[in-house]
């Protein structure tokens, strides 16, 4: 392979996912991640690896339950109704400890909705992902290049945490076609699977992976437990990209796709004289709160911006403590904002400081 | 004279192909446009439209693409009706409605090509199995002759070694019930693409055009490239006509 090739996002999930060793693709087709799929098909039969069309969204959850049970690496992706079906597997999965990469490929909704990128399912991803006190690690890539890079990351940090990693993105990012360089990215190492239900051979004790605890207690313990891991990857695991915050008066929060929007926009502030800068969450779970919290002392306003009606704001005014005023402009249901729709909020806010 | 000739057509000079390269002048008026998805069949169908109405044909540009959600040839309407360009695109292409549906206007169009065979009809196929579509219309290819042009990508993934390209050509062949009669080289990287990118690929083209015994029609490249791809015969260059989200 050449060292750059051109791809679509969702190919460079399905590529990636290949190179990072997974061997088990289940899903279903739903637009705009069909790719995904299609791709997985084509490469699968030719790596030795399995690409299977389930008959739902659950089913596939539900086999990626079993693969990732033992011990191998394993994809599902869909588009967010079909996300809301997986999500009691995800939860199950969260329960038994297992690490598996879900992607989410974001369209508008609330239900069927539209076939259109969207980021509507944040508070999903980050907050009610399945039932239970839980949390998955979410990423959000805002290239091509990262759909890439952050799918092979969700894969060692789903293995090194033991837990499901989901990719985050959204319709835009899962069509449009950049370069991508497969070789770059850093490569964990990855702890020996001693838990996988892979066969005894008669040499150890066998490996029972559920999630019925029936004893509260019990249950209890292995929560709290999982809860000493989430803040181990709070600690160690946040990503972000800060860009031009150095002297700005503003700080616009986005992620994903919106944030290749505000960057455009920004360039355009800049150079009427605005001093506005972006503040970019790459891992959404864990949130990076003390990274953002610590421009607030800076700043003088933070405008938040998704393709939703405010999912992150609550996050970012957490996160910097409610400091400094924090607005929002998104747009919801499919429809992306042009550069110059947010250029004309930012020079709201500058003319208001 | 020459002075008077140019003053008559203002439009033909602001372009870069002053002058249509003759492989493209000699295509059939039935033109077929198929290709890998992600090739650029959508970039150079565009173009290839605007180039044949500037040049003073009338051209119908029609959007057969059953496969792509978004970035198509319908995100080009504006651009081409003014220049003349009939376009014909899918009911529901850039909506909410996930239906690959061909509105009967496809059929009107193609209908109208034969009563007036001088108009240039481009047809833009979604990519791989998509070319399925072009199936239900065999009877006006067969009856009236037809160039069907494949889209190729060498920095494509699937397409980037000779099997994998003839094996997709092969496959909308068969979807399509058509043949392929010329290669059209689209390899690109996107806005990264240097001239380098695209001389690198000629003699690959060049092969894989010989291995399917079809000839090489041309090689695209972005408008930005002009004068530095003096190497290679018959490079087209085109606009990007992919919608620009930021």
């Amino acid at each position: 392979m050449a060292k750059k090739v051109l791809m679509k996002g969702n190919e460079a999930i399905a590529e990636a996912a290949i190179k990072s060793g997974c061997l088990h693709f289940f899903g279903y087709p739903i637009t705009p991640q069909t790719e995904i799929s299609e791709y997985m098909a084509k490469r699968m039969p030719k790596v030795g690896g399995l690409c299977l069309q389930a008959e739902s969204e659950v089913s596939a959850i539900n086999m990626i339950m079993g693969a990732a049970a033992s011990g191998s690496r394993c994809l599902t992706s869909s588009s967010s109704p079909g996300i809301s079906l997986k999500s009691e597997g995800i939860s199950y999965l969260v329960g038994c400890d297992l690490p598996c990469v879900i992607v989410n490929v974001q369209r508008g909704g609330p239900g069927l909705g539209g076939i259109q990128p969207s980021q509507q399912d944040y508070y999903q991803a980050t907050k009610a992902n399945g039932h239970g006190d839980e949390h998955i690690l979410v990423l959000a890539p805002s290239s091509v290049q990262e759909m890439a890079q952050l799918t092979s990351e969700a894969f060692d940090l789903a293995d090194i945490y033991r837990m499901p990693a989901m990719i985050l993105a959204d319709g835009a990012l899962g069509q449009m076609m950049e370069p991508v360089d497969f070789e770059l990215g850093t490569k964990r190492e990855i702890p020996e699977k001693t838990w996988a239900c892979n066969g005894t051979e008669g040499k150890r004790k066998k490996n029972i992976i559920n999630s019925l605890l029936i004893d509260p207690d019990e249950l209890e313990t292995s929560v709290v437990n999982r809860f000493k891991r989430y803040d181990e990857i709070a600690e160690k695991e946040v990503k972000y990209e800060e860009y031009k915050c150095d002297d700005a008066d503003i700080v616009i929060v986005a992620y994903g796709i919106t944030s290749r929007i505000c960057k455009t926009a920004i360039a355009a502030a800049r150079a009427k004289g605005i001093k506005v800068g972006l503040f970019r969450p790459i891992t959404l779970w864990p949130y990076p709160k003390k990274q953002l919290g610590a421009l607030a002392d800076k700043a003088k306003h933070f405008l938040v911006c998704e393709l939703n009606m405010g999912q992150m704001v609550d996050d970012v005014k957490v996160a910097t403590e409610c400091k400094k005023p924090v607005s929002f402009f998104g747009r919801t249901g499919g429809v992306i904002p042009s550069p110059d729709e947010v250029l004309a909020q930012i020079e709201k806010l500058a003319a208001a400081l | 004279m020459h002075e008077k000739c140019q003053t008559m057509k203002p439009r033909l000079q602001k372009h870069a192909n002053i002058n249509m390269l003759e492989t493209l002048r000699n295509l059939k008026n039935l033109i077929v446009v198929c290709g890998h998805f992600g090739a650029g069949k959508t970039n150079f169908a565009v173009n290839l439209a605007r180039e044949k109405a500037e040049a003073g044909n009338k051209v119908t540009l029609i959007d057969l693409d059953i496969v792509n959600p978004y970035f198509r040839a319908a995100d080009n309407v504006a651009e081409l009706t003014t220049l003349g360009v009939k376009c014909v695109v899918p009911d529901f292409a850039n909506t909410n409605v996930d239906i690959p549906s061909l509105p009967p206007t496809v059929m009107g169009a193609l209908e109208a090509y034969e009563r007036e065979p001088d108009r240039v009809t481009i047809l833009d196929v979604g990519g791989d199995n998509g070319a399925v579509a072009l199936g239900m219309y065999k009877r006006f290819f067969k009856e009236n002759g037809y160039d069907l042009l494949y889209v190729i990508n060498m920095y494509r993934p699937l397409t980037e070694d000779i099997e994998g390209a003839e094996m997709i050509l092969r496959e909308i062949e068969w979807s399509g019930r058509i043949h392929a009669t010329g290669i059209v080289n689209n390899s690109n990287l996107g806005v990264e693409t240097a001239a380098a990118d695209i001389t690198d690929t000629d003699s690959w083209a060049r092969e894989f055009a010989k291995k399917c015994g079809l000839p090489l029609v041309c090689t695209c490249a972005d408008v930005s490239l002009a004068g530095k791809l003096d190497s290679i015969p018959d490079v087209f260059y085109i606009k990007n006509a992919t919608k620009q989200i930021f």
